[in-house]
């Protein structure tokens, strides 16, 4: 085999989500107005075979292809898997809902396919110019998708914020990059690391250049205080959107911050501890008490991914393979638990109706004593309330911050988690103690509802035994990272 | 030598005042042509540096197209100048502030002592046939593939993106579909509103004076 086809047999998932991304597009064309399901069902089975090309390509080792700039490790299938899954589910919760607002069109899907190729190449990113166009190629997708609703004035304007702050992001990380390059005259995360450890002479340029870095980085999570745009963006775009954008593009957030801090910054740890560990704190306090002045459900659960952020941050910032791996199970948690929250809204909004306001979830328990408990053992989890998985995320988290010696760091974030479960707690309370508002019944599909379902109770299930989660998040980290 | 740092030096003095004049012209149409003076001279610096190829297609590509396209817009565009200057002494002490750090700390890093010959050697001189277009051809479709079809697909995304969002059928077509004619209620032809009974204004003696 020559080089191209040993590079094109490693890239085989991502080259297979592009074709698909294309065919979709092309046959939306010849496809009836009626028929939409077809293209649905085409990407559905996409993620399938990108997830059944991705466990035949598999192996144990590192394998670098295309000038070194791809790489194919164990963290990168098992975070594409994980892409995969979050996204299928996500396609099953937003069906309904695209449908009944007119927004069930090819170009739906075929954007939602490049942007998991994006995240796909950023997971598989070894060099600065892969992983940035990885972020492009997502960022891209996701102003497109948040504008999809074109005729809404409230998601146009989010689109238009998210379009120009990542804009000004991207700028940012470029910055930093070029400034990474000409201290030490590579692009390549390997070559730098390697350049790194033999001498950092040019120590004042590389931290110049690790301040622009970070702050990309920081904006594209949306830690604070880089975090303007996650609340109106959250708010503004289609439930469906938001979804996307909080629940599967988080993984690919992950690991940006993984490959550019881990993999090719790891030399100068010491310096970007200090400052995810402000950006940390900062992100848990200002999450935590502006989400308790939320009356919108939507923007509440952005201001408590702005503090979810804060602890991912927390476990990065340990610099240590414990730390690497307690993020990676809390950025997994994450993913879980909000696919499980912003799918209640969808599951509760009708045509004409968004159920993004609090009062709207008043007396759940009357209307549906099931999805009511679904919904508590969401607003469980993402408080931290054992025995859920929310619950050991935060503890892993912690622990590892607390094996690297931060301890008044650990003792304020549990303190602001306290005060988080206020506004989740709130919600149990509007579900189980007040009267409904509206006593419309739930109509919505069988699929949706089994999934749902099943979401929310693998919550329960992976927070009585997360040893298997665990441990196949610290197998990823160890068999990737050096 | 001499003539090359006259020459750099010209030029980056132009592309300075061309660069400071872009955000500070009054005019959006006057701005947006000293964007193209910029574009110029950041050419011209790159002709010195010996990448005759991204020079020449700056010129064409950003001065040719993309600035023809943007000042159509600009000229299109209805921009008023005072609604955008609001707020500017408010948010002035903040923005100017991090301005000056961000350029101070720039001042402290880029410079002869982090950059200079001294620390970076100069590059060897190419040979008398060395092309710099074929050596950018050779690396984009080798060492560079996967960027560069990355930055293909990031294209098609464009227009995709940009074809769904603007995209719209005829206003002024005639099409009827039969099914929304069928389903339509009365509420949707007739709109009854209430208001109040109209008085008939008395005109009687103004009449009646003529």
């Amino acid at each position: 085999m020559n080089a191209l086809q040993i590079d094109l047999i490693s890239a085989l998932p991502e080259l297979f989500v592009l074709t698909m991304a294309m065919v979709v597009l092309l046959l939306d064309l010849f496809i009836k107005p009626g028929a939409r399901g077809v293209i649905d069902s085409m990407t559905q089975l996409t993620l399938l075979g990108a997830a059944y090309l991705t466990m035949t390509t598999a192996s144990q080792g590192v394998g670098y292809a295309f000038s070194g700039m791809f790489v194919d490790d164990t963290l990168a299938d098992v975070l594409k898997l994980m892409i995969y899954v979050s996204t299928a589910i996500t396609l099953v919760y937003s069906r309904e809902y695209l449908i009944q607002r007119h927004m069930y069109r090819g170009e739906f899907f075929a954007l939602v396919l490049f942007a998991v190729a994006g995240m796909m190449i950023m997971v598989s990113g070894a060099h600065f110019l892969s992983i940035y166009m990885g972020l492009e190629l997502l960022s891209l997708s996701l102003y497109a998708l948040v504008a999809l609703d074109r005729d809404n004035a409230r998601a146009t304007e989010a689109a238009m914020k998210y379009f120009v702050l990542g804009a000004l992001a991207s700028g940012m990380l470029l910055y930093g990059m070029s400034m990474l390059y000409g201290a030490t005259g590579s692009l390549n995360l390997r070559e730098i690391s390697s350049s790194l450890m033999e001498s950092s002479e040019h120590h004042s340029v590389l931290v110049l250049g690790l301040v622009f870095v970070v702050a990309g980085i920081a904006f594209k999570l949306g830690a604070v205080p880089f975090q303007m745009w996650v609340p109106d963006v959250y708010h503004g775009s289609p439930t469906a959107v938001t979804l996307f954008i909080g629940a599967v593009s988080k993984l690919s957030g992950f690991a940006f911050v993984v490959r550019l801090l881990a993999q090719g910054l790891d030399v100068l740890a010491v310096d970007w501890q200090g400052m995810l560990l402000i950006m940390a704190v900062l992100s848990i306090a200002l999450g935590n008490v502006t989400a308790i002045a939320q009356t919108n459900l939507k923007r509440m659960l952005a201001y408590s991914t702005i503090s979810h952020v804060g602890f991912l941050l927390l476990g990065i910032m340990s610099a240590s393979m414990n730390g690497f791996a307690s993020a990676m199970f809390y950025i997994t948690a994450y993913v879980m638990m909000s696919l499980a929250g912003f799918g209640m809204i969808l599951l509760l909004s009708r045509k004409g109706f968004e159920a993004d306001k609090l009062d709207d979830l008043k007396g759940l328990n009357q209307r549906s004593p099931w999805f009511a408990f679904m919904m508590l053992i969401t607003m469980f989890s993402m408080a931290g309330v054992p025995p859920t998985l929310g619950f050991y995320a935060k503890f892993t988290v912690l622990q590892s911050a607390l094996q690297a010696g931060f301890i008044g760091v650990v003792i304020f974030a549990v303190l602001m988690a306290v005060i988080g479960a206020f506004y989740y707690l709130r919600i149990v309370k509007l579900m189980y103690f007040d009267e409904p508002k509206d006593n419309t019944p739930i109509k919505s599909s069988t699929q949706m509802k089994t999934v749902l379902s099943i979401n929310a109770l693998a919550l329960l299930l992976f927070g009585l035994m997360p040893q298997s989660l665990m441990s196949l998040c610290a197998y990823a980290i160890s068999h990737s990272l050096q | 030598m001499i003539f090359q740092d006259i020459v750099f030096y010209f030029l980056a003095a132009i592309l300075l005042l061309a660069g400071l004049r872009v955000i500070t012209a009054r005019n959006p149409v006057h701005a947006a042509l000293y964007l193209v003076l910029a574009f110029f001279t950041a050419a011209g610096i790159w002709l010195l540096l010996e990448a005759e190829f991204l020079a020449i297609a700056l010129v064409l590509v950003y001065v040719g197209a993309v600035m023809v396209l943007f000042l159509f817009v600009v000229m299109m565009l209805d921009i008023n100048l005072d609604r955008l200057r609001e707020g500017f002494w408010r948010y002035l002490p903040v923005a100017g502030l991090i301005g000056v750090m961000m350029a101070a700390e720039m001042v402290m890093i880029l410079g002869v002592k982090n950059f200079g010959l001294g620390r970076v050697a100069p590059p060897a001189p190419h040979a008398a046939d060395y092309s710099n277009t074929a050596e950018l051809g050779r690396l984009l479709y080798t060492d560079y593939l996967l960027p560069f079809e990355l930055a293909a697909v990031v294209l098609l995304v464009a227009i995709v993106s940009a074809i769904a969002l603007t995209l719209r059928e005829r206003k002024d077509s005639k099409f009827i579909d039969p099914a929304e004619q069928v389903k339509v209620k009365r509420n949707d032809r007739l709109r009854i509103i209430k208001m109040d009974a109209e008085i008939e204004a008395k005109v009687d003696h103004v009449k009646g004076k003529r």
